[in-house]
């Protein structure tokens, strides 16, 4: 194929890449190193209510937005170096609590909270989610052929559905008295309520991800089953081989591409959770770094949004995904390179 | 395919297999189908401590709805008939009045007229007649199971949640559509070149892949509410402001979902084998010309698989969405977190039930009626590497 048919081929989706993910990436990084600020000027205004007799006047200092010819507020635009990374990082702060060796002086920074429980939330549910989808994909690939496809049907579902909507389906279930809340109070003879501290939260957000993430596993793993080589199962059988040593020295070597292949797609959606936060409205206990960058985003009440601060965040974000993804693509990139040999 | 004496299943493995699969499948059909008993329900029942309560619902039969022995037997022989027709009669239906050329299309606009059909006859005609005859019946008439559907038409009527829904429908449909134009070009372009360039591209695509979201929007969100401002020089006075746009979020989703779009069609496309454009080429057919009449064609059910990928990215998204549209033109999945603030009483929080599984409905017929393109879209990039 020429270069120009596929220039003309591959242009428009190139385009749009460059457009709307590459620009915004350079802007993102622009942005983090600067402030827009509204100038703001100070005036002397006086205020007169009507009294009884005569007015009372008071004077007072007001700070107001400068406003230029057509009524807008003006703004300006500052470098400021590295400034927004320091208020989204808090080193000081961080410093002095890791100083008097406190963690819960630590998790009082937002940033660090998020990274706590993003990088916790990632790495715990991962091997959570290739045990559960491969205990699954086993079991389905040993069950009768005439109910697999129900099954495929049902474990497809917590995976499709729309993840806040999943979220909250699991959130309904033990808010206040929800059923499996109420079962639990019957199981144990004690009031519980699973959202008013930390760690239960955590733990059913933790429940949800393996949740939603298990089928992804589950149908990778299925396919790759059905290209399990039988003969080397078989002659595995005959030397002896229990189940057990079948699955460990047969199954999983053959399914190593497509173990790589999860986790590194695992990795790169549950960085960046942040329905889940929504779903079980968990602010108050635990956040995710996307959260925090959605956060600084939000117009706060005055209607300003942190722009820079969620640009130094979203900065900090992506450096993050790029430390996590290093062994799994390092690992592609032997297995590509020893393929070619 | 008989297995080998050594290969068979001890009964003690066999059993807990599939016992652990029941267990499995009992786990993740539960949250989804426990809501949708929920959101039919009166507040009193539907937040009941007994699951017993929650599936009979006494307070709801009490407020007087529920549904007779006569009206679940009738409203199952239907649901039967229903299902039944649209796997027998539609296909067919379908295949006769379609003009040729155009059977994806006739698929949708058929889809959709059953579906509208059902809607009317289920919802509109069947309680309209069976509230009449169980009235003349006695005590095969009275309700004995609680449910009520006063949640879904309050959601869907009051709260106008059906303006969301288009919304949702206008951004779906519009990142489907572009994403699969520009993205089957682009599949089509790499899957047939072996230049490094087009290594080095997908390569760039895996990285734009693993970006969170979060990033991009911090890009946009400054330009697009400046944009009339940035856009003035170039479109005079009636330059567009791209904030709350649905064309704009639609512009920035399908390029997030650009890097997948076209890692998945170009699997699609390597399994069709080179000569068969290499034959119409032969024939003097341009590049562009054996794409569009000769690998297209075949292209289908990847194309198919891709938008159902395309459909669920646009349909599921929460964070875009809500942070560059507007109040006026959200969609239905940020337009459900309005419901938080509103939730003060247990009415309003089995109407944000009500309103999760409207948004779930749509996503369960899609995976029934697309499971095997699910599964395969899902292995393409995977199992064949």
């Amino acid at each position: 194929m020429k270069f120009k048919t596929f220039a003309a081929f591959v242009g428009p989706s190139i385009f749009m890449m460059l457009l709307f993910i590459a620009a915004p990436l350079v802007s993102v990084f622009i942005q983090s190193f600067q402030e827009t600020i509204t100038i703001q000027e100070q005036v002397e205004v006086e205020t007169c209510t009507p009294g009884f007799v005569t007015q009372t006047c008071t004077t007072e200092i007001k700070t107001v937005p400068v406003l230029d010819e057509n009524g807008k507020t003006i703004t300006e635009t500052r470098w400021v170096g590295l400034q927004s990374y320091q208020n989204v990082l808090q080193m000081d702060k961080l410093w002095e609590a890791v100083g008097a060796g406190s963690w819960n002086d630590i998790m009082q920074i937002d940033f660090w909270r998020a990274l706590r429980f993003t990088l916790t939330y990632t790495l715990l549910t991962l091997p959570l989610v290739l045990g559960v989808g491969l205990a699954i994909a086993i079991t389905v690939n040993n069950a009768t052929r005439s109910i697999r496809g129900p099954i495929i049907f049902v474990s497809l579902l917590p995976f499709i559905i729309t993840p806040v909507i999943g979220a909250l389906s699991i959130y309904w279930l033990f808010v206040g008295d929800g059923i499996l809340t109420a079962l639990l109070e019957r199981w144990t003879g004690n009031n519980i309520s699973m959202f008013a501290q930390g760690w239960t939260v955590e733990l059913l957000m933790y429940l949800y991800k393996v949740w939603s993430s298990a089928p992804f596993a589950f149908v990778i793993f299925y396919a790759g089953l059905q290209t399990v080589n039988m003969d080397t199962l078989e002659s595995a059988v005959i030397d002896g081989a229990s189940r057990w040593e079948r699955l460990r020295h047969v199954i999983i070597p053959h399914l190593m591409p497509l173990i790589v292949f999860i986790a590194l797609i695992h990795l790169m959606d549950t960085y960046r959770e942040f329905e889940a936060i929504v779903g079980f409205r968990s602010q108050a206990h635990v956040i995710s770094l996307q959260w925090l960058t959605y956060d600084f985003m939000t117009p706060d009440d005055a209607g300003n949004r942190a722009i820079s601060r969620a640009s130094a965040s979203a900065m900090l974000t992506m450096i993050g995904i790029v430390f996590l993804l290093i062994w799994p693509l390092r690992r592609t990139w032997r297995d590509h390179k020893g393929s070619a040999h | 395919m008989s297995t080998s004496k050594a290969m068979q299943q001890s009964f003690a493995l066999r059993f807990s297999s599939g016992a652990f699969l029941a267990f499995w499948c009992l786990l993740a059909a539960f949250p989804i189908f426990w809501i949708a008993i929920m959101s039919f329900k009166s507040p009193v029942d539907a937040f009941a401590a007994s699951p017993w309560d929650v599936i009979t619902g006494p307070a709801t039969r009490g407020n007087g709805d529920g549904l007779s022995v006569l009206d679940i037997v009738v409203g199952l022989a239907v649901l039967y008939f229903a299902i039944r027709w649209a796997f027998t009669r539609l296909p067919g239906l379908v295949r006769q009045y379609c003009p040729p050329g155009m059977i994806a299309l006739g698929w949708i606009f058929g889809a959709v007229i059953y579906g509208v059909a059902f809607v009317l006859v289920f919802f509109g005609l069947l309680p309209l007649i069976l509230g009449g005859v169980n009235g003349l019946l006695g005590p095969l008439g009275t309700p004995v199971l609680g449910l009520t559907t006063e949640h879904y038409v309050a959601v869907w009527a009051e709260n106008e949640f059906y303006r969301n829904f288009l919304n949702s429908m206008l951004v779906t449909a519009g990142v489907v559509t572009v994403s699969l134009t520009v993205g089957t070009l682009a599949g089509y372009g790499l899957a047939r070149s072996g230049s490094d360039l087009a290594f080095w591209l997908l390569i760039l695509a895996l990285i734009f892949r693993a970006l969170p979201h979060s990033v991009l929007v911090a890009g946009y969100l400054p330009v697009f509410i400046n944009s009339s401002e940035i856009l003035r020089p170039i479109f005079g006075e009636g330059a567009p402001t791209l904030y709350g746009q649905p064309w704009a979020v639609i512009a920035v989703l399908v390029a997030i979902n650009q890097p997948f779009t076209i890692w998945m069609l170009r699997s699609f496309f390597q399994n069709i084998p080179a000569e068969l454009d290499e034959a119409a080429r032969v024939d003097g057919c341009s590049h562009f010309q054996a794409f569009r009449r000769v690998i297209m064609p075949v292209m289908w059910p990847g194309v198919i698989t891709t938008g159902l990928f395309s459909f669920l990215l646009g349909y599921n998204d929460f964070l875009v969405t809500s942070l560059l549209l507007d109040a006026q033109n959200q969609t239905m999945v940020p337009a459900i977190a309005g419901y938080f603030n509103r939730e003060t009483t247990t009415t309003d929080q089995v109407e944000a039930v009500a309103a999760a599984v409207s948004i779930t409905a749509p996503l369960f017929l899609l995976v029934m009626v697309f499971q095997r393109q699910i599964v395969s879209g899902l292995t393409a990039g995977a199992v064949k590497g």
